[in-house]
């Protein structure tokens, strides 16, 4: 049901972990749902230096938290702006139907953080 | 790797004496039993003794025992063939919250067609209070429908009290018993019921069988039509190696009532145990000792059961869970949710079945497994915490 990718990712998750100096935290999804994500965001002259998650969700939750921290870091805020759900989802090579929709929220996560980043530093 | 299979309540590998009495019926013993030659009858008296295995074993008579698909067909036939064999249109009928689906869809197109069906709350123990069931038995009730070991979380009802309340009001009995025969000992005469599921494939015996048992001079229809096999309750040419197997897995499970079943609910005490001591905020959902002598169901906060599954999955563990991500459905388990858990609750539940197979350097493993594996997900949470103790 999932890809050898997910599978890794969701076994050895990378940048896990609370950024106890974010400039940036988004938080999407509930635990209703299933789905709870983070994501911390350190900027530095515009480009995200560093991206952390925590998650409390199911395997396709945890591996796409992951893939969303290694896409975004090195971009500039406007570059990682444009990552979308279908991005992550390609990188994973697929996600099941099914949680496509419910788990696949990273780059809204991502999206929440740097709009966090954004209002504490405006005209950034 | 060697595999830990810790899923006996999904299913079963078939018994090596079962399938060793299954063998000639699927090579030489071809004949159709309805055959009225010499191959055919030969193959009538072993069907006709397989029956009175399965009969033995639950202390009822060969006559009562029909057999079925499995344990969904059995319900169907139970429930759909006493509704249906009434005279009476219509009726109600009252059955629980944390049934099977076989048994929930099965009401609830009765239903669709005619039928009152009311679904009685369970405490949080998954027990239906015997108050409860007194208060909803109407003037028209004909017939509870009530799992005797419930599938997930293990918990066993008292059945006997249940009866003997439902009889006084005139209310016939089914029980969907396909988890707890060959776990607990069950005497349909002392139980004192009026119908009972059973499923091969739960207890060692192959898939694609089961029995359905239905107390003499019950009135029951047909489900399903045709050439008028089982007593013209269940048509279609008779799955004769199925109900061999059936038989001798039936017969095997009752002496391991004794000998195979204690060993098992010690490993499981044991699991249960030393999970509940090693990681806080961790449960067992269920009832602490009116449960199957296998069934052990956890529940931890603050992680979720599919990444728990998966991650026990790739350390060799097989093991199922409750959680709305794990099911096509993405709801959360309608039997956790009846007995009082959140959904965010319900997501965070383990279920491990112990069996036959299962070993005590296999719980070594496991306990140290369940733990490992909650706390790295509960470092990854943003609810929760380290969790060790």
């Amino acid at each position: 049901m999932y890809s050898e990718k997910v599978m890794d990712h969701f076994m050895n998750p990378r940048n896990v972990g609370e950024m106890k100096d974010a400039d940036g935290v988004g938080e999407v999804g509930n635990p209703t749902c299933g789905d709870l994500m983070k994501i911390y965001i350190k900027v530095e002259n515009g480009i995200i230096t560093n991206v952390m998650f925590q998650t409390f969700g199911c395997g396709a939750a945890i591996a796409t938290s992951s893939m969303i921290t290694e896409l975004a870091k090195g971009k500039t805020i406007d570059e990682a702006l444009k990552l979308t759900r279908d991005d992550v989802a390609e990188e994973l090579d697929g996600l099941p139907p099914i949680k496509m929709h419910c788990s696949n929220l990273s780059a809204d996560a991502l999206r929440a953080a740097i709009e966090d980043y954004r209002k504490k530093n405006p005209g950034k | 790797m060697k595999r830990i299979y810790m899923d006996h309540s999904g299913t079963t590998p078939i018994d090596p004496r079962v399938l060793e009495a299954m063998m000639p019926f699927l090579t030489e013993k071809f004949a159709n039993p309805s055959s009225i030659y010499t191959e055919g009858r030969e193959v009538r008296a072993s069907l006709d003794q397989a029956r009175v295995q399965v009969a033995k074993a639950l202390n009822a008579d060969a006559g009562e025992i029909t057999f079925t698909s499995g344990g969904t067909e059995s319900d169907n036939l139970g429930i759909k063939g006493i509704a249906l064999g009434r005279k009476e249109k219509g009726g109600h009928i009252i059955t629980t919250t944390i049934e099977h689906h076989a048994v929930t869809h099965t009401v609830d197109y009765l239903g669709e067609n005619g039928f009152d069906i009311s679904f009685l709350p369970v405490n949080k123990y998954g027990q239906v209070e015997l108050e409860t069931l007194e208060n909803e038995i109407r003037d028209d009730t004909f017939l509870l429908s009530l799992v005797y070991g419930n599938n997930e979380i293990g918990t066993i009802q008292d059945m006997r009290d249940i009866v003997k309340l439902a009889h006084k009001h005139d209310v016939l009995v089914h029980t969907d018993a396909v988890q707890a025969v060959a776990k607990i000992p069950i005497d349909v005469k002392d139980l004192g019921v009026d119908l009972l599921s059973l499923s091969g494939h739960k207890i060692y015996g192959p898939k694609g069988i089961g029995a359905l048992y239905a107390r003499k001079g019950l009135r029951l229809a047909a489900v399903q039509h045709g050439g008028g096999h089982e007593k013209n309750l269940r048509s279609g040419t008779e799955n004769v190696a199925g109900v061999i197997g059936l038989g001798k897995a039936m017969e095997i499970g009752e002496i391991g009532l004794t000998t195979e079943i204690p060993r098992v609910k010690a490993m499981r005490d044991r699991l249960v145990k030393c999970i509940l001591s090693e990681l806080e905020d961790s449960y067992l959902n269920g009832h602490p000792e009116k449960r199957l002598p296998h069934n052990a169901h956890f529940r931890f906060s603050y992680i979720e059961g599919e990444a728990l599954l998966l991650n026990l999955d790739m350390m060799g563990i097989v093991a199922s869970t409750g959680s709305a991500c794990s099911s096509k459905s993405l709801k959360a388990s309608h039997v956790l949710l009846a007995i009082g858990l959140t959904p965010e609750q319900a997501h965070g539940s383990l279920r491990l079945t112990l069996g036959k197979g299962n070993t005590d350097e296999e719980i070594d493993t496991v306990l140290e497994a369940v733990p490992k594996v909650v706390k790295k997900l509960r470092a990854m949470s943003p609810l929760g915490h380290g969790g060790g103790k």
